[in-house]
């Protein structure tokens, strides 16, 4: 029997679909500092608490570092918190996004990626989002708007789990999608009220208090990362569970990975966020072609999904994985992620490093290099200038 | 009992879990008591917490854990509280 799911659809642009998510998310303390390209989000969720869409303290703070920090405090208190950023607010929240991290605060932040200074630029790329890659937050990426708003309803759920109990970041690329008008299928209230339910787990406890942020020797400091790396890995199982429970809900498959056409594909790209898209159109391109190509999508990236990479590409004849940011002095940030997860066997694997600070990619660009792997003439690192 | 899960980092309060920190004094307040008037000032401001109210609710320090700051001195309008050099 088919199951007819009625749906809501609203035509929105990336940053509004986020706010949208989290007025259904009803947190009670909201701090957002304005940045390019997450303006117009702040601005939107301006407008519901103002018109009381939205029953939330709105506080407005001096910098992304106090932003983070009065979410940091709300949620340490019980409450269901949101912040979002990018580029520079967010390098210049990264103190405060240790501290949440470390103390295992449930948060939800979003991450309008943007590259980083110096050139100044506005334009988009990923060096902003995977630069915070060892705070001990969950990474989450979006290909599109619709993906945006539906991993920021599942990042509450996912933080706030008393198996997980992490904060969680969720990227999307500045511009491309923040303020790309698209199809967007929302859930009823009522059914965000079921998925997410208020939050339980609060610290204060006026008869049995506790003090946060302590000092710990180094014997408890160790101990207490390692619990920190426990949480992490045990997250996987439990974003899987929230997906596809999100799933049942809302007819869209979830997963920590994608695999377009990937399952008997000879050569696979690898990306993470918006250009994914790109990638597919150049995977039924090259498949016209006659080249057996497919992609694996990174939809989260924290906690690194090796065992379902290794899965994948395993058997790949080649695999090239697209990086939108760089670690200088040693390659591809993602290329690096996948090497170290094919350890040991002998998948062949090439970095290409492109769209930085905005650069234009599109699925011709995927082609091409594929083109070259197939011909023999890619080099093991090729940037696209 | 508050329901922390494993591996969130907390702490619970617990007097001298540090040591006795009162040894590290240099100055120690001493309250003349004919001077002070109880408006327990020097209870509030003092950073380690270490001036409780007596029953009849003049104040008293507790000198194992006393650092000798000497905020409190500062703080009485009387000027009730003098620092007094630790001689050894």
């Amino acid at each position: 029997m088919v199951q007819v799911l009625k749906k809501k659809a609203l035509a929105l642009v990336g940053n509004h679909a986020v706010a949208y998510a989290v007025k259904q998310a009803k947190p009670q303390v909201l701090a957002v500092y304005p940045i390019t390209p997450q303006t117009t989000m702040l601005e939107k969720l301006s407008e519901y608490v103002s018109s009381g869409e939205l029953k939330a303290e709105m506080i407005r703070v001096e910098s992304e570092h106090s932003a983070m920090a009065a979410v940091y405090g709300a949620a340490l208190s019980g409450a269901r918190v949101f912040t979002a950023t990018a580029s520079q607010g967010l390098l210049y929240m990264t103190e405060m996004i240790y501290w949440a991290g470390g103390q295992r605060v449930p948060i939800v932040a979003a991450v309008a990626t943007r590259a980083i200074a110096e050139p100044w630029t506005i334009w988009d790329d990923h060096q902003d989002f995977m630069s915070k890659r060892d705070a001990i937050w969950i990474q989450m990426m979006a290909e599109n708007v619709q993906e945006a708003y539906d991993l920021t309803l599942q990042a509450f759920r996912i933080s706030e789990d008393e198996r997980v109990i992490l904060p969680v970041m969720m990227g999307f690329d500045g511009f491309i999608l923040t303020h790309t008008m698209e199809r967007v299928e929302v859930l009823e209230d009522h059914e965000v009220d079921s998925f997410l339910p208020p939050r339980k787990f609060n610290l204060i406890d006026f008869s049995d208090p506790v003090g946060v942020g302590p000092i710990a020797q180094p014997d408890e400091y160790m101990r207490i990362r390692f619990e920190a790396m426990k949480a992490m890995e045990r997250s996987k199982s439990v974003i899987e569970e929230i997906m596809k429970e999100y799933e049942k809900l809302s007819g869209r498959k979830y997963d920590l990975v994608e695999c377009y056409k990937c399952e008997d594909a000879k050569y696979i790209f690898v990306t993470i966020g918006a250009w994914s898209g790109d990638a597919k159109v150049a995977v039924d391109r090259l498949r016209n072609e006659g080249i057996e190509a497919g992609l694996l999508k990174i939809r989260v990236f924290r906690p690194f999904p090796k065992e379902k990479v290794q899965e994948y590409l395993r058997s790949a004849k080649g695999v090239i994985v697209f990086d939108r940011a760089y670690s200088f002095g040693s390659g591809g940030i993602l290329a690096n992620e996948v090497k170290a997860s094919l350890y040991g066997l002998q998948t062949p694997v090439y970095s290409v490093i492109a769209g930085l600070g905005g650069k234009d990619v599109r699925p011709l660009h995927f082609q091409k290099v594929m083109e070259d792997l197939v011909n023999e003439k890619l080099e093991e690192e090729r940037w696209i200038l | 009992m508050i329901n922390v899960p494993e591996g969130i980092p907390i702490a619970r309060p617990k007097i001298g879990s540090a040591g006795k920190t009162g040894l590290w004094r240099v100055e120690r307040p001493e309250i003349h008591y004919d001077k002070c008037t109880k408006c327990r000032l020097c209870v509030l401001y003092c950073p380690e917490n270490t001036i409780d109210l007596l029953e009849n609710l003049y104040p008293q320090i507790d000198y194992n854990y006393c650092k000798g700051c000497g905020v409190c001195a500062q703080v009485c309008p009387t000027k009730a509280i003098e620092m007094v050099k630790e001689v050894k």
